[in-house]
């Protein structure tokens, strides 16, 4: 090829100037056609990671088991649960029921290739403003594409938030985190060993989602619609017996390690492998099974057909895997094998037609960036808000957000029962509850993020997500044990994403540290912007947590005749509570200052709690996060179908007092409140008796409403944009 | 009791079934042997009762359970059925497949919202060909909203059957199982079918979902209780003595 077609080439690819004579360094000399390709594609930003590589490794990984491979975990007595949260935001901005679909098949297969079983599923969800149709209809597609493949797979969709806001518009985010068990000593590895059979194993390859890694890595416009044959299809089907095909062959000791096909296909699964293994590896690609006859090289080293899984094995292993593939009526073909070369080269009818050093493919360039704060974050924390509203208008505008109501209309259609696992089912609890019978205890599940406040505050907002997540957790009773994220921006290279971006990341890793629980896995996803519109700077949260009963699990629901009480911080006239949800919902306002999380404080709130628990002081508890004291009294009364007497606001600010976020507080209901208090009094926590559950009415500080009315607005508040 | 009188349950699989394990682990509470059967399998007589488990068998091609019913295994249950060997129950999917292959009356269309449902539901448990029949399930204390709850997860669930075929249902006890507040749409509340004079079940309903009380409901033991008696019977077994001593939690 000519050089002047070379040029044009690897620009169409989206390859800059400088990382093409950087790949030219790397090897001595100019890559072919399909070595370009290949480039393009490892070293996107969806598969290389370039503008974030250098940033995640702060993140504490201390505790982590099979931290760096697939997905990572944390150890519960003899087994591991293995998680990882992973975003699907541009194939769902476009197509969203494949989108949405597709990201869960993505993530069950990182889950399995360490040879875990999936046993939980979750997600986080942002949507344009829910009376916008667009939105709508992404919106539907997206709950209808996870419905459709969590529930045929057999994996339980637990526990998720989804939200509305208008930076989100054009484009949504759709980050799914999956859970596996595993017994610690079947763990699998994705590093390869040289002089092994690799074997394919899965669906056909086919022209679909080819350069679906490089369409990830930019932004969407008008013409992303013609991008649509880059969003793969799945098919769950196939999905729920390749994990059945896949868990068997992993049982056989002749299998090394186990790749699955994610971005970039072929080309990433099987080169990370021998560059994590530090060998070579030969591929045939006449012998892949294909679904259209005619696929060039590059277009079956690219492909992301879906359900396809890679096996490392001994040589004398490679029938049985065969075999087990046959029962299973799965396809599957010896394509290779692993050498001692260092070398990654692929074969074409017997014709060498890529030879590269899995090296530069696997080590793509890592970009500094930009940490010079940008001018909107002091402009946005001298803003004040000096409005108000009636507090019988607030309160009805509150509690019918899609934002803050239920999302009862979201968890029907999925199945989260299924696996005979769910301890605490959605609307139960701040956290789902996964029984691990293996092990008789349960592991707490929670996602989480709040795209406003580290929109204010990268670095504070942050940590109070990582914060936030953990009080989700400990209000049902587990014990944080481990994060993975999902961490979700505008295009890099504009300073101000750059500095969302690094900051928000030394925020998480500072509250990781401070919790003493590890970043186990981890996804970026930038360009999640429109000429019009940028994302909030959304890091998403995914925290397990395990407690060693079912007996110790606490729920949300407060009963009738039980005190509630606030136990933590108290919001005053000097608080900060800059992005809560409230200024958003009546005056369309973002500004102000974030509160900051007391480390010291949470620790004493996580002892008091599980104490107060251990002795069954607790009837319901909550943490107070968005809509404030009066959400958190509200989801507890609503959950128990009960009301409320008492007093709510103490601060001149009524809307403050009753709405404003900050950090560091719990509710709780309790049938023993003298206890309790003498409790809280003799270890010096601040506390507050908010008032009595009681029937019918919720009334404080001289209002009155009627619980049957707001009940209903809260429960059909998305009902009645989406239909039954 | 012994090996010899262990009640032996199989769970057919088929590509695509999610609920074999979750329906050998309430088997298996229970005390009962239990093995998974795949798809293929051609024998099935060693087995006192045969479950269709939940799931999407096939994927679901075409309708739900549509497929399924041309595996071997299905054309096997034909004979295992006229020989009066044992119980067939299909949960779910297998309720799908059952109707599918006209061992049971009607068939299973869309919910009548046309999205997937998953909740717990009231439901109504009739048990016993005639009224006042005494059994465990109607000894038990009564639950508010119906006689049980129990766990949902579809989205084909809407039960329709033709004219001839309600009457007959009536006419035959055979709606053992009817929701307090219909979710889908079903034709007369209908939840579950038993074919009692060849020993039939098909339910939407997951009775092995809400076996252990780590999940938060026990309520479908009381199905599997009422299954091992007829098992019991149907063997010419009393009910035997030991079956306290076996159930623990």
């Amino acid at each position: 090829m000519q050089t002047e077609q070379k040029i044009e080439l690897y620009k169409a690819l989206g390859l800059t100037d400088y990382e093409y004579s950087e790949i030219k360094n790397r090897l001595g000399r100019e890559p072919n056609t399909l070595e370009t390709y290949l480039f393009s594609a490892m070293w996107s930003e969806h598969c290389g990671y370039m503008h974030s590589r250098k940033y995640l490794s702060r993140f504490p990984s201390g505790g982590a088991v099979s931290h760096g491979e697939n997905a990572g975990g944390v150890q519960v007595g003899e087994h591991v649960i293995v998680f990882k949260a992973e975003s699907h935001n541009h194939p769902s901005a476009v197509e969203p029921f494949q989108g949405a679909a597709t990201g869960i098949g993505g993530i069950i297969r990182d889950i399995l290739a360490i040879g875990a079983r999936p046993i939980a599923l979750l997600d986080s969800l942002k949507f344009g403003k829910i009376t916008n149709n667009f939105s709508k209809h992404i919106f539907d597609g997206v709950v209808n594409g996870i419905s459709h493949y969590g529930n045929c797979i057999g994996v339980p969709t637990v526990a998720g938030e989804v939200s509305f806001d208008e930076s989100y518009t054009d484009s949504p985010l759709v980050n799914v985190m999956a859970v596996g068990i595993v017994k610690k000593d079947k763990i699998r590895s994705a590093k390869a060993e040289p002089n092994k059979t690799v074997i394919a194993v899965g669906s056909h390859t086919g022209r679909d989602g080819i350069h679906g890694a490089s369409f990830a890595s930019k932004e969407l416009n008008e013409n992303s619609k013609e991008d649509r044959p880059s969003v793969q299809v799945g098919d769950p089907f196939i999905k729920k017996v390749l994990i059945e095909a896949t868990l068997e062959i992993l049982e056989l000791e002749e299998v090394q390690s186990c790749q699955d096909y994610g971005a970039a296909g072929l080309l990433s699964s099987s080169s990370e492998m021998v560059y994590k293994g530090e060998c070579g590896l030969d591929l045939y690609l006449d012998r892949v099974h294909l679904r259209e006859a005619d696929m060039q090289p590059w277009e079956i080293m690219l492909s992301e057909s879906q359900e396809r899984m890679l096996f490392i094995v001994e040589p004398n292993g490679a029938e049985k895997v065969l075999n087990i593939a046959k029962k299973f009526d799965i396809p599957a073909r010896v394509i290779g094998e692993t050498t001692t070369s260092n070398k990654y080269r692929l074969f074409w009818h017997g014709v060498e037609v890529a030879n590269l050093p899995p090296e530069s493919l696997a080590e793509a360039p890592k970009y500094t960036l930009c940490e010079e704060e940008p001018e909107y974050i002091s402009e946005y924390k001298k803003l004040n808000l000096n409005r108000t509203t009636s507090i019988e208008e607030a309160v009805k505008k509150i509690v019918s957000d899609p934002n803050f109501a239920s999302k009862r209309w979201v968890y029907r259609q999925y199945d989260h029962t299924v696996g005979t696992r769910t301890s605490l089912k959605p609307g139960q609890a701040g956290a789902a509850g996964i029984w691990i019978h293996e092990e008789g205890g349960v592991a707490g599940l929670a996602i989480d993020s709040n795209g406003r406040q580290v929109f204010l505050n990268p670095y504070e907002g942050a940590r109070n997500s990582v914060w936030e997540c953990c009080r989700n957790l400990i209000s049902s009773g587990f014990k944080p044990l481990g994060v993975t994220d999902c961490l979700n921006y505008g295009n890099p290279e504009k300073d101000e994403v750059a500095y969302q971006f690094v900051k928000s990341v030394d925020g998480i890793a500072q509250a990781c540290r401070e919790a003493e629980i590890p970043v186990v896995s981890g996804n970026v996803s930038f360009y999640n912007e429109s000429p019009e519109r940028r994302v909030f700077p959304t890091p998403t949260i995914g925290m397990v947590g395990y407690v060693d009963s079912p007996d110790k699990l606490l729920k949300t629901a407060f009963s009738t005749d039980e005190t509630v009480i606030l136990i933590g911080k108290q919001i005053n006239d000097d608080s900060d509570i800059g992005g809560s949800l409230y200024q958003r919902v009546l005056y369309d306002f973002l500004g102000g200052e974030v509160d900051k999380t007391d480390v010291k404080l949470e620790k004493q709130l996580e002892e008091i709690i599980f104490e107060l628990r251990d002795k069954k002081l607790i009837g319901g508890c909550i943490d107070v996060s968005e809509g404030g004291l009066f959400g958190a009294v509200f989801e507890g009364i609503k959950s128990g179908n009960t009301g409320f007497k008492g007093n709510l606001v103490y601060s001149n600010n009524a809307e403050k007092a009753l709405f404003g976020e900050i950090t560091g507080r719990y509710i709780i209901s309790t049938a023993n409140s003298d206890e309790v208090t003498k409790k809280l009094e003799s270890q010096q926590i601040q506390y507050k008796t908010l008032g009595l559950c009681a029937n019918k009415k919720i009334e404080f500080d001289g209002y009155s409403f009627n619980t049957t009315e707001l009940y209903d607005l809260y429960d059909k508040s998305i009902e009645l944009e989406m239909g039954r | 009791m012994n090996e010899e009188g262990m009640i032996k349950a199989g769970v057919i699989v088929f590509p695509g079934t999610n609920c074999d394990i979750d329906t050998k682990r309430a088997c298996e509470f229970f005390g009962w042997e239990t093995q998974f059967i795949w798809h293929d399998e051609i024998s099935l007589d060693k087995f006192d009762v045969v479950f269709l488990p939940g799931g999407f068998s096939y994927g679901d091609y075409i309708r739900a359970g549509r497929l399924a019913r041309f595996s071997p295994v299905v054309m096997q249950l034909n004979e295992y059925i006229k020989k009066k060997r044992g119980f067939v129950v299909g949960i779910c999917n297998g309720f799908q497949i059952l109707c599918e292959a006209k061992l049971l009356p009607g068939i299973l269309s869309v919910n009548d919202n046309t999205k997937f449902i998953c909740e717990e539901v009231g439901l109504l448990f009739e048990n016993g060909h005639n009224e006042g029949e005494s059994t465990s399930i109607k000894n038990r204390e009564p639950i508010k909203g119906g006689d049980c709850h129990l766990p949902i997860a579809h989205g084909e669930g809407r039960y329709i059957a033709d004219e001839n075929d309600l009457r007959k249902i009536k006419l035959n006890h055979m709606a053992f199982l009817t929701y307090v507040n219909n979710p889908n749409g079903s034709d007369e509340n209908i939840a579950g079918l038993w074919d009692r004079e060849n020993n039939v079940i098909g339910m939407m309903p997951h009775p092995e979902r809400a076996i252990f009380s780590e999940t938060g409901n026990t309520d479908g033991r009381a199905f599997f209780e009422m299954l091992e008696s007829y098992i019991l019977s149907l063997r010419g077994e009393a009910l035997a003595l030991t079956k306290q001593s076996k159930k623990g939690n």
